[in-house]
Protein backbone atom coordinates (compact mmCIF):
# COMPACT_ATOMS: atom_id res chain seq x y z
CA UNK A 1 0.00 0.00 0.00
CA UNK A 2 1.65 3.18 -1.16
CA UNK A 3 -0.38 6.91 -0.48
CA UNK A 4 0.35 9.75 -2.17
CA UNK A 5 -0.59 12.79 0.05
CA UNK A 6 -1.00 16.09 -2.26
CA UNK A 7 0.30 18.45 0.23
CA UNK A 8 -1.35 21.96 0.07
CA UNK A 9 1.06 24.80 1.50
CA UNK A 10 0.89 28.23 1.76
CA UNK A 11 3.53 31.26 2.52
CA UNK A 12 6.14 28.19 3.03
CA UNK A 13 3.53 26.66 5.42
CA UNK A 14 2.14 23.46 4.86
CA UNK A 15 -1.01 23.71 5.96
CA UNK A 16 -3.02 22.35 8.12
CA UNK A 17 -5.46 20.02 6.11
CA UNK A 18 -2.38 18.21 4.78
CA UNK A 19 -1.52 17.50 7.74
CA UNK A 20 -4.45 16.19 8.46
CA UNK A 21 -3.89 13.75 5.32
CA UNK A 22 -0.97 12.98 6.37
CA UNK A 23 -2.54 11.39 9.82
CA UNK A 24 -5.31 9.38 7.60
CA UNK A 25 -2.00 8.47 5.41
CA UNK A 26 -0.43 6.99 8.45
CA UNK A 27 -3.39 5.32 10.05
CA UNK A 28 -3.96 3.66 6.86
CA UNK A 29 -0.51 2.13 7.37
CA UNK A 30 2.39 1.29 4.08
CA UNK A 31 4.31 3.80 2.95
CA UNK A 32 3.63 7.53 2.69
CA UNK A 33 4.50 9.80 -0.01
CA UNK A 34 4.04 13.81 0.44
CA UNK A 35 3.32 15.76 -3.12
CA UNK A 36 4.52 19.37 -2.71
CA UNK A 37 4.12 20.96 -5.91
CA UNK A 38 5.22 24.55 -6.70
CA UNK A 39 8.26 26.91 -7.39
CA UNK A 40 10.80 25.63 -4.95
CA UNK A 41 8.60 22.80 -3.23
CA UNK A 42 11.89 20.98 -2.12
CA UNK A 43 11.97 23.54 0.67
CA UNK A 44 8.81 22.47 2.45
CA UNK A 45 10.60 18.79 3.16
CA UNK A 46 11.30 19.75 6.89
CA UNK A 47 8.25 19.92 7.52
CA UNK A 48 6.29 16.91 5.73
CA UNK A 49 8.31 14.40 8.64
CA UNK A 50 5.38 12.07 8.92
CA UNK A 51 5.97 11.31 4.93
CA UNK A 52 8.62 8.07 3.53
CA UNK A 53 8.87 10.50 0.90
CA UNK A 54 8.55 13.66 -0.76
CA UNK A 55 7.88 13.91 -4.07
CA UNK A 56 8.91 17.25 -5.52
CA UNK A 57 6.96 18.92 -8.74
CA UNK A 58 8.99 22.41 -9.23
CA UNK A 59 8.29 24.78 -11.70
CA UNK A 60 8.32 28.19 -11.91
CA UNK A 61 4.72 28.37 -13.44
CA UNK A 62 3.87 26.79 -10.32
CA UNK A 63 4.41 29.30 -7.60
CA UNK A 64 0.74 30.35 -7.52
CA UNK A 65 -2.03 28.32 -7.45
CA UNK A 66 -3.22 27.60 -11.35
CA UNK A 67 -5.60 25.09 -12.01
CA UNK A 68 -4.36 23.64 -15.41
CA UNK A 69 -1.21 23.74 -14.31
CA UNK A 70 -1.24 21.98 -10.94
CA UNK A 71 -3.28 19.88 -12.24
CA UNK A 72 -1.11 18.55 -14.72
CA UNK A 73 1.70 18.25 -11.95
CA UNK A 74 -0.78 15.91 -9.96
CA UNK A 75 -1.21 13.94 -13.03
CA UNK A 76 2.22 13.88 -13.57
CA UNK A 77 3.10 12.65 -9.76
CA UNK A 78 0.45 10.29 -10.32
CA UNK A 79 1.39 8.58 -13.50
CA UNK A 80 5.32 8.53 -12.20
CA UNK A 81 4.40 6.76 -8.78
CA UNK A 82 1.64 4.48 -8.89
CA UNK A 83 0.01 4.94 -5.93
CA UNK A 84 -2.61 2.79 -4.46
CA UNK A 85 -4.18 6.21 -3.19
CA UNK A 86 -4.16 9.89 -3.32
CA UNK A 87 -5.54 11.53 -0.83
CA UNK A 88 -6.40 15.02 -1.76
CA UNK A 89 -8.45 17.88 0.95
CA UNK A 90 -12.04 19.33 0.20
CA UNK A 91 -10.88 22.74 -0.98
CA UNK A 92 -10.61 24.56 -4.07
CA UNK A 93 -7.52 23.38 -5.39
CA UNK A 94 -9.17 19.13 -4.32
CA UNK A 95 -12.45 20.45 -6.74
CA UNK A 96 -10.54 21.45 -9.60
CA UNK A 97 -7.92 19.15 -9.74
CA UNK A 98 -9.19 15.63 -8.53
CA UNK A 99 -11.69 15.35 -11.09
CA UNK A 100 -9.56 15.48 -14.04
CA UNK A 101 -7.23 13.55 -12.52
CA UNK A 102 -9.85 10.99 -12.43
CA UNK A 103 -11.04 11.01 -16.09
CA UNK A 104 -7.27 11.18 -17.11
CA UNK A 105 -5.52 8.69 -14.88
CA UNK A 106 -9.02 6.47 -15.41
CA UNK A 107 -9.35 6.27 -11.17
CA UNK A 108 -12.54 6.40 -9.29
CA UNK A 109 -12.74 9.16 -7.38
CA UNK A 110 -14.74 9.54 -3.81
CA UNK A 111 -15.32 12.80 -2.22
CA UNK A 112 -16.11 14.87 0.81
CA UNK A 113 -15.00 11.53 2.96
CA UNK A 114 -14.79 11.44 6.58
CA UNK A 115 -13.60 8.11 7.24
CA UNK A 116 -11.43 5.73 5.35
CA UNK A 117 -10.80 2.18 6.40
CA UNK A 118 -8.86 -0.35 4.38
CA UNK A 119 -11.04 -3.66 3.60
CA UNK A 120 -9.29 -6.71 2.13
CA UNK A 121 -7.55 -5.02 -1.15
CA UNK A 122 -10.57 -2.23 -1.01
CA UNK A 123 -11.28 0.96 1.02
CA UNK A 124 -14.44 1.41 2.86
CA UNK A 125 -15.35 5.35 2.61
CA UNK A 126 -17.72 7.05 4.48
CA UNK A 127 -18.94 10.11 2.82
CA UNK A 128 -21.34 13.43 3.73
CA UNK A 129 -23.85 14.04 0.92
CA UNK A 130 -26.84 16.37 1.31
CA UNK A 131 -24.75 18.93 3.37
CA UNK A 132 -24.56 16.66 5.99
CA UNK A 133 -27.89 15.33 6.37
CA UNK A 134 -27.17 12.03 5.36
CA UNK A 135 -23.73 9.95 5.62
CA UNK A 136 -23.10 7.74 2.16
CA UNK A 137 -20.90 4.58 2.40
CA UNK A 138 -19.22 2.93 -0.22
CA UNK A 139 -16.56 0.35 -1.28
CA UNK A 140 -13.76 1.76 -3.56
CA UNK A 141 -11.55 -0.60 -5.01
CA UNK A 142 -7.92 0.71 -5.73
CA UNK A 143 -5.69 2.31 -6.81
CA UNK A 144 -8.56 5.59 -5.95
CA UNK A 145 -8.45 9.18 -5.22
CA UNK A 146 -10.21 10.13 -2.37
CA UNK A 147 -10.87 14.08 -1.45
CA UNK A 148 -11.39 13.87 2.56
CA UNK A 149 -13.30 16.17 4.24
CA UNK A 150 -11.31 18.95 6.47
CA UNK A 151 -11.63 17.74 10.32
CA UNK A 152 -10.99 13.58 9.07
CA UNK A 153 -8.31 13.26 11.34
CA UNK A 154 -6.26 16.01 13.63
CA UNK A 155 -3.35 17.29 12.16
CA UNK A 156 -1.35 17.11 15.27
CA UNK A 157 -0.98 13.69 14.71
CA UNK A 158 0.22 14.03 10.91
CA UNK A 159 3.86 16.13 12.21
CA UNK A 160 6.70 14.65 13.21
CA UNK A 161 10.14 15.25 12.87
CA UNK A 162 12.24 13.08 10.57
CA UNK A 163 13.54 13.67 7.35
CA UNK A 164 11.97 11.95 3.97
CA UNK A 165 13.92 11.24 0.91
CA UNK A 166 13.17 13.65 -1.42
CA UNK A 167 12.25 12.37 -5.32
CA UNK A 168 11.33 14.76 -8.05
CA UNK A 169 8.75 14.69 -11.08
CA UNK A 170 8.97 16.54 -13.90
CA UNK A 171 6.37 18.97 -14.84
CA UNK A 172 5.50 18.68 -18.93
CA UNK A 173 5.92 21.53 -20.59
CA UNK A 174 2.62 21.80 -22.19
CA UNK A 175 0.96 22.43 -18.95
CA UNK A 176 2.06 26.40 -18.62
CA UNK A 177 -0.11 27.24 -21.63
CA UNK A 178 -3.38 28.72 -20.59
CA UNK A 179 -4.52 29.91 -17.21
CA UNK A 180 -2.52 33.12 -15.66
CA UNK A 181 -2.57 34.74 -12.24
CA UNK A 182 -3.86 38.35 -12.50
CA UNK A 183 -3.43 39.48 -9.02
CA UNK A 184 -3.81 37.69 -5.49
CA UNK A 185 -6.41 39.35 -3.34
CA UNK A 186 -6.25 39.42 0.14
CA UNK A 187 -9.19 38.91 2.39
CA UNK A 188 -12.18 41.71 2.81
CA UNK A 189 -12.05 42.95 6.53
CA UNK A 190 -14.01 45.52 6.09
CA UNK A 191 -15.34 46.99 9.49
CA UNK A 192 -15.46 43.83 11.75
CA UNK A 193 -12.75 41.34 12.11
CA UNK A 194 -14.86 38.49 13.41
CA UNK A 195 -11.56 36.29 13.83
CA UNK A 196 -11.11 38.19 17.02
CA UNK A 197 -14.91 38.40 17.99
CA UNK A 198 -15.30 37.16 21.83
CA UNK A 199 -18.96 36.23 21.08
CA UNK A 200 -20.78 36.35 17.52
CA UNK A 201 -24.47 35.49 16.32
CA UNK A 202 -24.85 33.88 13.25
CA UNK A 203 -27.82 33.80 11.24
CA UNK A 204 -28.50 31.16 7.84
CA UNK A 205 -30.72 31.29 5.17
CA UNK A 206 -33.66 31.02 7.47
CA UNK A 207 -33.15 34.58 8.45
CA UNK A 208 -34.72 35.44 4.79
CA UNK A 209 -34.08 38.93 4.57
CA UNK A 210 -32.25 42.47 5.59
CA UNK A 211 -35.37 43.80 7.29
CA UNK A 212 -35.57 40.65 9.62
CA UNK A 213 -32.27 41.21 10.89
CA UNK A 214 -33.31 43.94 13.99
CA UNK A 215 -34.37 41.38 16.32
CA UNK A 216 -30.86 39.69 15.82
CA UNK A 217 -29.26 42.80 16.25
CA UNK A 218 -30.88 44.10 19.31
CA UNK A 219 -29.96 40.52 20.60
CA UNK A 220 -26.52 40.94 19.37
CA UNK A 221 -25.95 44.35 21.39
CA UNK A 222 -27.18 43.09 24.68
CA UNK A 223 -24.75 40.14 23.76
CA UNK A 224 -22.06 42.70 22.78
CA UNK A 225 -21.50 39.97 20.08
CA UNK A 226 -20.96 40.86 16.74
CA UNK A 227 -23.37 39.54 14.04
CA UNK A 228 -22.07 36.89 11.34
CA UNK A 229 -23.81 35.05 8.41
CA UNK A 230 -23.49 31.42 6.54
CA UNK A 231 -22.67 31.50 2.83
CA UNK A 232 -26.06 31.79 1.47
CA UNK A 233 -26.45 34.91 3.95
CA UNK A 234 -23.63 36.61 2.16
CA UNK A 235 -24.69 35.59 -1.60
CA UNK A 236 -27.92 36.88 -0.90
CA UNK A 237 -26.24 40.36 0.15
CA UNK A 238 -27.73 40.34 3.38
CA UNK A 239 -24.54 40.34 5.23
CA UNK A 240 -21.41 41.46 4.00
CA UNK A 241 -18.88 39.62 3.09
CA UNK A 242 -16.51 40.20 5.89
CA UNK A 243 -18.98 38.67 8.19
CA UNK A 244 -19.27 35.76 6.45
CA UNK A 245 -18.06 32.45 8.69
CA UNK A 246 -16.73 28.93 6.75
CA UNK A 247 -15.10 27.66 4.43
CA UNK A 248 -14.93 30.84 2.05
CA UNK A 249 -15.75 32.90 4.66
CA UNK A 250 -13.62 33.38 8.27
CA UNK A 251 -12.34 30.52 10.39
CA UNK A 252 -13.43 31.68 14.30
CA UNK A 253 -13.05 30.58 17.49
CA UNK A 254 -15.11 32.60 20.39
CA UNK A 255 -16.50 32.01 23.55
CA UNK A 256 -19.99 32.10 22.44
CA UNK A 257 -20.84 31.17 18.59
CA UNK A 258 -25.14 31.77 19.18
CA UNK A 259 -26.28 30.19 16.04
CA UNK A 260 -30.09 30.49 14.17
CA UNK A 261 -31.86 29.14 11.25
CA UNK A 262 -28.24 28.00 10.48
CA UNK A 263 -28.34 24.05 9.22
CA UNK A 264 -24.80 23.27 10.01
CA UNK A 265 -23.61 21.95 6.35
CA UNK A 266 -19.80 20.82 6.56
CA UNK A 267 -18.60 24.10 5.16
CA UNK A 268 -19.95 26.59 7.57
CA UNK A 269 -19.22 23.73 10.60
CA UNK A 270 -14.95 24.49 9.11
CA UNK A 271 -15.43 27.81 9.94
CA UNK A 272 -16.88 27.32 13.66
CA UNK A 273 -16.09 24.13 15.21
CA UNK A 274 -13.80 25.21 17.80
CA UNK A 275 -15.97 27.59 19.51
CA UNK A 276 -16.47 27.13 22.98
CA UNK A 277 -19.93 27.39 23.53
CA UNK A 278 -22.08 26.74 20.48
CA UNK A 279 -25.34 26.96 20.83
CA UNK A 280 -27.92 25.95 17.94
CA UNK A 281 -31.78 27.15 17.16
CA UNK A 282 -33.20 25.68 14.14
CA UNK A 283 -36.65 24.73 13.05
CA UNK A 284 -35.42 21.48 11.64
CA UNK A 285 -34.67 18.69 14.16
CA UNK A 286 -32.75 17.15 11.41
CA UNK A 287 -30.53 20.21 11.22
CA UNK A 288 -26.82 18.75 10.67
CA UNK A 289 -25.70 21.17 13.48
CA UNK A 290 -27.45 19.00 16.30
CA UNK A 291 -24.41 16.91 16.14
CA UNK A 292 -21.62 19.76 16.52
CA UNK A 293 -23.94 22.06 18.89
CA UNK A 294 -23.60 21.95 22.68
CA UNK A 295 -26.82 23.09 23.03
CA UNK A 296 -29.96 22.83 21.08
CA UNK A 297 -33.37 24.05 20.39
CA UNK A 298 -36.04 22.94 17.76
CA UNK A 299 -37.77 26.19 17.89
CA UNK A 300 -38.75 29.67 15.94
CA UNK A 301 -36.04 31.86 15.90
CA UNK A 302 -38.16 35.05 15.83
CA UNK A 303 -39.94 33.68 18.94
CA UNK A 304 -37.06 33.03 20.65
CA UNK A 305 -34.16 35.52 19.61
CA UNK A 306 -36.66 38.38 21.29
CA UNK A 307 -37.62 36.68 24.24
CA UNK A 308 -33.89 36.10 24.51
CA UNK A 309 -33.51 39.53 24.38
CA UNK A 310 -35.75 40.76 26.79
CA UNK A 311 -34.56 38.58 29.61
CA UNK A 312 -30.83 39.58 29.07
CA UNK A 313 -32.41 44.00 28.76
CA UNK A 314 -34.61 42.76 32.01
CA UNK A 315 -31.20 41.30 33.91
CA UNK B 1 -20.23 34.93 -27.35
CA UNK B 2 -22.08 32.24 -26.77
CA UNK B 3 -23.27 30.87 -23.22
CA UNK B 4 -24.13 27.68 -21.83
CA UNK B 5 -25.51 27.87 -18.85
CA UNK B 6 -26.12 24.33 -16.88
CA UNK B 7 -29.11 24.18 -14.19
CA UNK B 8 -30.10 20.43 -11.89
CA UNK B 9 -32.49 20.14 -9.78
CA UNK B 10 -31.52 19.12 -6.55
CA UNK B 11 -33.42 17.62 -3.31
CA UNK B 12 -35.10 19.79 -1.02
CA UNK B 13 -32.94 20.27 1.79
CA UNK B 14 -35.19 22.33 4.04
CA UNK B 15 -37.30 19.37 3.91
CA UNK B 16 -36.86 15.71 6.01
CA UNK B 17 -34.91 13.39 3.90
CA UNK B 18 -36.38 9.70 3.85
CA UNK B 19 -34.22 6.64 2.18
CA UNK B 20 -35.56 3.93 0.41
CA UNK B 21 -36.00 -0.03 1.57
CA UNK B 22 -32.72 -0.70 0.20
CA UNK B 23 -30.83 2.70 1.73
CA UNK B 24 -29.28 3.27 -1.84
CA UNK B 25 -31.32 6.48 -2.50
CA UNK B 26 -33.43 9.00 -1.00
CA UNK B 27 -37.27 8.28 -1.41
CA UNK B 28 -38.23 10.57 -4.34
CA UNK B 29 -42.01 10.50 -4.43
CA UNK B 30 -42.59 12.84 -1.95
CA UNK B 31 -39.37 14.70 -2.15
CA UNK B 32 -39.34 18.16 -3.03
CA UNK B 33 -36.77 19.39 -5.87
CA UNK B 34 -35.40 23.07 -6.02
CA UNK B 35 -32.93 24.59 -8.33
CA UNK B 36 -29.40 23.54 -7.37
CA UNK B 37 -28.41 26.58 -5.19
CA UNK B 38 -25.06 27.29 -7.50
CA UNK B 39 -26.23 26.56 -10.62
CA UNK B 40 -28.93 29.56 -9.53
CA UNK B 41 -25.95 31.98 -9.22
CA UNK B 42 -24.53 30.56 -12.23
CA UNK B 43 -27.87 31.32 -13.99
CA UNK B 44 -27.57 35.12 -12.93
CA UNK B 45 -24.00 35.25 -14.12
CA UNK B 46 -24.77 34.25 -17.12
CA UNK B 47 -27.90 36.72 -17.32
CA UNK B 48 -25.28 39.17 -15.97
CA UNK B 49 -22.70 38.92 -19.02
CA UNK B 50 -25.05 38.72 -21.49
CA UNK B 51 -26.47 41.99 -20.21
CA UNK B 52 -22.57 43.38 -20.21
CA UNK B 53 -21.90 41.76 -23.26
CA UNK B 54 -24.94 40.99 -25.65
CA UNK B 55 -23.65 37.30 -25.19
CA UNK B 56 -26.52 34.62 -26.25
CA UNK B 57 -27.54 32.36 -22.86
CA UNK B 58 -28.87 28.93 -23.29
CA UNK B 59 -29.92 27.42 -20.47
CA UNK B 60 -28.94 23.09 -20.50
CA UNK B 61 -30.64 20.24 -18.30
CA UNK B 62 -30.84 16.90 -18.43
CA UNK B 63 -34.49 15.70 -19.21
CA UNK B 64 -36.70 14.65 -16.27
CA UNK B 65 -39.31 15.76 -13.94
CA UNK B 66 -39.93 19.41 -13.36
CA UNK B 67 -36.82 20.24 -16.01
CA UNK B 68 -39.12 21.71 -18.26
CA UNK B 69 -40.78 24.24 -15.84
CA UNK B 70 -37.28 25.18 -14.56
CA UNK B 71 -36.09 25.87 -18.38
CA UNK B 72 -38.89 28.40 -18.36
CA UNK B 73 -37.73 30.15 -15.10
CA UNK B 74 -34.34 30.50 -16.98
CA UNK B 75 -36.26 32.23 -19.79
CA UNK B 76 -37.78 34.39 -17.45
CA UNK B 77 -34.55 34.94 -16.01
CA UNK B 78 -33.27 36.07 -19.12
CA UNK B 79 -31.81 33.66 -20.85
CA UNK B 80 -32.01 33.62 -24.49
CA UNK B 81 -32.97 29.84 -25.01
CA UNK B 82 -33.83 26.52 -23.07
CA UNK B 83 -32.64 23.02 -24.20
CA UNK B 84 -33.56 19.79 -22.86
CA UNK B 85 -30.76 16.69 -22.59
CA UNK B 86 -32.53 13.85 -23.28
CA UNK B 87 -31.49 10.17 -21.14
CA UNK B 88 -32.41 7.26 -20.86
CA UNK B 89 -31.93 7.41 -16.86
CA UNK B 90 -30.98 10.08 -14.78
CA UNK B 91 -27.13 9.85 -14.67
CA UNK B 92 -26.15 8.89 -11.33
CA UNK B 93 -23.16 11.46 -10.47
CA UNK B 94 -21.59 14.51 -12.17
CA UNK B 95 -18.89 12.26 -13.57
CA UNK B 96 -21.53 9.76 -15.28
CA UNK B 97 -23.12 12.63 -16.86
CA UNK B 98 -20.57 15.09 -17.98
CA UNK B 99 -20.71 12.91 -21.30
CA UNK B 100 -24.15 14.20 -21.85
CA UNK B 101 -23.30 17.57 -21.27
CA UNK B 102 -20.50 17.71 -23.50
CA UNK B 103 -22.35 16.32 -26.17
CA UNK B 104 -25.09 19.29 -25.85
CA UNK B 105 -21.83 21.41 -25.54
CA UNK B 106 -20.79 20.68 -28.20
CA UNK B 107 -24.27 20.59 -30.22
CA UNK B 108 -24.83 24.15 -29.52
CA UNK B 109 -21.68 24.98 -29.66
CA UNK B 110 -20.40 27.50 -26.59
CA UNK B 111 -17.36 29.95 -25.64
CA UNK B 112 -17.81 29.57 -21.83
CA UNK B 113 -20.18 27.21 -19.90
CA UNK B 114 -21.25 27.54 -16.91
CA UNK B 115 -22.27 25.88 -13.63
CA UNK B 116 -22.63 25.54 -10.06
CA UNK B 117 -19.35 24.58 -8.02
CA UNK B 118 -21.01 21.49 -6.43
CA UNK B 119 -24.35 19.90 -6.04
CA UNK B 120 -25.31 18.60 -2.10
CA UNK B 121 -26.36 15.00 -4.12
CA UNK B 122 -22.78 14.29 -5.22
CA UNK B 123 -19.75 12.72 -3.98
CA UNK B 124 -17.87 11.42 -7.08
CA UNK B 125 -16.30 15.13 -7.60
CA UNK B 126 -18.04 18.01 -9.13
CA UNK B 127 -19.38 18.95 -12.52
CA UNK B 128 -17.82 21.64 -13.79
CA UNK B 129 -13.64 19.95 -13.93
CA UNK B 130 -15.31 16.67 -15.57
CA UNK B 131 -16.55 18.43 -17.94
CA UNK B 132 -13.70 20.53 -18.90
CA UNK B 133 -11.80 17.75 -18.70
CA UNK B 134 -14.11 15.52 -21.24
CA UNK B 135 -14.36 18.93 -23.47
CA UNK B 136 -9.98 19.21 -23.31
CA UNK B 137 -10.90 23.19 -21.66
CA UNK B 138 -9.64 25.19 -18.90
CA UNK B 139 -11.42 25.30 -15.93
CA UNK B 140 -11.75 26.91 -12.54
CA UNK B 141 -14.05 26.26 -9.86
CA UNK B 142 -15.10 27.92 -6.31
CA UNK B 143 -15.81 30.97 -8.85
CA UNK B 144 -17.53 34.68 -7.38
CA UNK B 145 -17.43 37.26 -9.94
CA UNK B 146 -16.58 37.24 -14.08
CA UNK B 147 -15.99 39.24 -16.34
CA UNK B 148 -14.65 38.69 -20.32
CA UNK B 149 -12.36 40.75 -21.03
CA UNK B 150 -9.92 41.01 -24.27
CA UNK B 151 -11.52 37.67 -25.26
CA UNK B 152 -10.58 36.04 -21.62
CA UNK B 153 -12.99 35.42 -18.43
CA UNK B 154 -11.73 36.91 -16.10
CA UNK B 155 -12.56 35.10 -12.41
CA UNK B 156 -12.06 35.61 -8.85
CA UNK B 157 -11.45 32.17 -7.49
CA UNK B 158 -11.80 32.01 -3.61
CA UNK B 159 -9.81 29.94 -1.58
CA UNK B 160 -10.46 28.68 2.42
CA UNK B 161 -10.02 31.52 4.76
CA UNK B 162 -11.38 34.33 2.67
CA UNK B 163 -8.42 34.44 0.64
CA UNK B 164 -8.86 34.86 -3.33
CA UNK B 165 -7.10 35.60 -6.35
CA UNK B 166 -8.07 36.65 -9.67
CA UNK B 167 -7.42 34.36 -12.52
CA UNK B 168 -7.52 34.66 -16.93
CA UNK B 169 -8.69 32.09 -18.32
CA UNK B 170 -8.69 31.54 -22.05
CA UNK B 171 -11.72 30.42 -23.97
CA UNK B 172 -13.83 28.23 -24.41
CA UNK B 173 -13.72 27.47 -20.51
CA UNK B 174 -15.84 25.87 -17.84
CA UNK B 175 -16.59 27.77 -14.48
CA UNK B 176 -17.58 26.32 -11.16
CA UNK B 177 -19.46 28.97 -10.10
CA UNK B 178 -20.17 29.52 -6.15
CA UNK B 179 -21.68 33.07 -6.50
CA UNK B 180 -22.44 35.34 -9.09
CA UNK B 181 -21.19 39.37 -9.36
CA UNK B 182 -25.02 40.11 -7.98
CA UNK B 183 -27.71 38.54 -6.07
CA UNK B 184 -29.91 36.61 -8.46
CA UNK B 185 -32.77 38.31 -8.92
CA UNK B 186 -36.79 37.55 -8.69
CA UNK B 187 -38.83 36.82 -11.66
CA UNK B 188 -42.52 38.14 -11.67
CA UNK B 189 -44.98 35.33 -11.51
CA UNK B 190 -47.00 37.19 -14.65
CA UNK B 191 -43.87 36.57 -16.47
CA UNK B 192 -43.44 32.77 -15.41
CA UNK B 193 -47.23 32.71 -16.18
CA UNK B 194 -46.50 34.18 -19.89
CA UNK B 195 -44.30 31.42 -20.76
CA UNK B 196 -46.29 28.81 -19.45
CA UNK B 197 -47.14 27.40 -23.02
CA UNK B 198 -43.42 28.05 -24.53
CA UNK B 199 -42.02 24.73 -25.39
CA UNK B 200 -38.67 23.82 -24.41
CA UNK B 201 -37.04 21.43 -27.50
CA UNK B 202 -34.91 19.01 -26.71
CA UNK B 203 -31.37 18.22 -28.02
CA UNK B 204 -30.92 15.34 -30.62
CA UNK B 205 -27.32 14.15 -28.86
CA UNK B 206 -26.27 11.17 -27.90
CA UNK B 207 -23.87 10.00 -25.42
CA UNK B 208 -23.14 7.16 -22.60
CA UNK B 209 -22.81 8.46 -19.00
CA UNK B 210 -19.29 7.36 -18.29
CA UNK B 211 -18.54 4.34 -16.16
CA UNK B 212 -17.66 6.12 -11.99
CA UNK B 213 -15.85 2.41 -10.94
CA UNK B 214 -17.67 2.67 -7.87
CA UNK B 215 -20.43 0.72 -7.09
CA UNK B 216 -23.94 2.57 -5.67
CA UNK B 217 -23.34 3.52 -1.71
CA UNK B 218 -25.49 3.09 1.33
CA UNK B 219 -26.93 5.85 2.70
CA UNK B 220 -27.71 6.15 6.26
CA UNK B 221 -28.09 9.17 8.86
CA UNK B 222 -25.19 10.07 10.36
CA UNK B 223 -24.30 8.84 14.28
CA UNK B 224 -24.80 12.41 15.94
CA UNK B 225 -22.70 10.63 19.24
CA UNK B 226 -23.56 12.62 22.20
CA UNK B 227 -24.83 15.32 20.19
CA UNK B 228 -26.21 18.70 21.57
CA UNK B 229 -28.11 19.11 24.99
CA UNK B 230 -31.73 19.55 23.29
CA UNK B 231 -33.52 22.26 25.02
CA UNK B 232 -37.14 22.02 25.49
CA UNK B 233 -40.58 23.21 25.92
CA UNK B 234 -42.16 26.91 25.01
CA UNK B 235 -40.57 29.60 23.30
CA UNK B 236 -40.42 31.26 26.99
CA UNK B 237 -39.16 28.35 28.80
CA UNK B 238 -36.59 28.10 26.03
CA UNK B 239 -35.33 31.53 26.44
CA UNK B 240 -34.95 31.40 29.94
CA UNK B 241 -32.91 27.83 29.73
CA UNK B 242 -30.93 30.05 27.47
CA UNK B 243 -30.74 32.90 29.37
CA UNK B 244 -29.25 30.97 32.50
CA UNK B 245 -26.58 28.89 30.55
CA UNK B 246 -25.44 32.60 29.07
CA UNK B 247 -25.57 33.73 32.74
CA UNK B 248 -23.80 30.55 34.46
CA UNK B 249 -20.66 31.05 31.91
CA UNK B 250 -20.55 35.21 32.71
CA UNK B 251 -21.89 35.86 28.78
CA UNK B 252 -24.97 37.45 30.08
Amino acid sequence: MRVLVHAEHEAGAVRDTAFELLAVARALGGEVEALAIGAEPQALAGQLGAADRVIAVADTVLEAYLPDAHGAALQAAIRARNPDLVLLSYGTAGLDIAPPAAHACGLPLICNAVELRLEDAALAVRSQIYGGKLDASARVPLPAIVMAMPGAARAEDGRADGTPSLESVTLPPSAAAGIRLVETLMPETGDVDLTQAERIVCVGRAIGGTDKLAPVEDLARLLDAEVAGSRPVVDAGWLPKARQVGKSGVTVKPRLYLMAGVSGAPEHLEGMSASELIIALNTDEHAPIFARAHYGAVCDMFDVLPKLAARLRDS
Amino acid sequence: MKIAVILRLTPDLTEELELTEDGRDIDREWIGLVLNEFDDQALEQAVLLKEATGAEVTALAIDGEGVERMLRTALARGADAGRRIPADEAPASSRAAAPLYAAAVREIGSDLVLTGVLATDDFHGELAPYLAAELGWPQASAVSDLRIEEGRAIVRQEYSGGRAARLALPLPAVIGLQTASQPPRYVAGSRLRDLLKVEVPELSVEAAPAATGIEPATLALPDRGAGAEMIEGSGDEIAARLHAILAERGLA
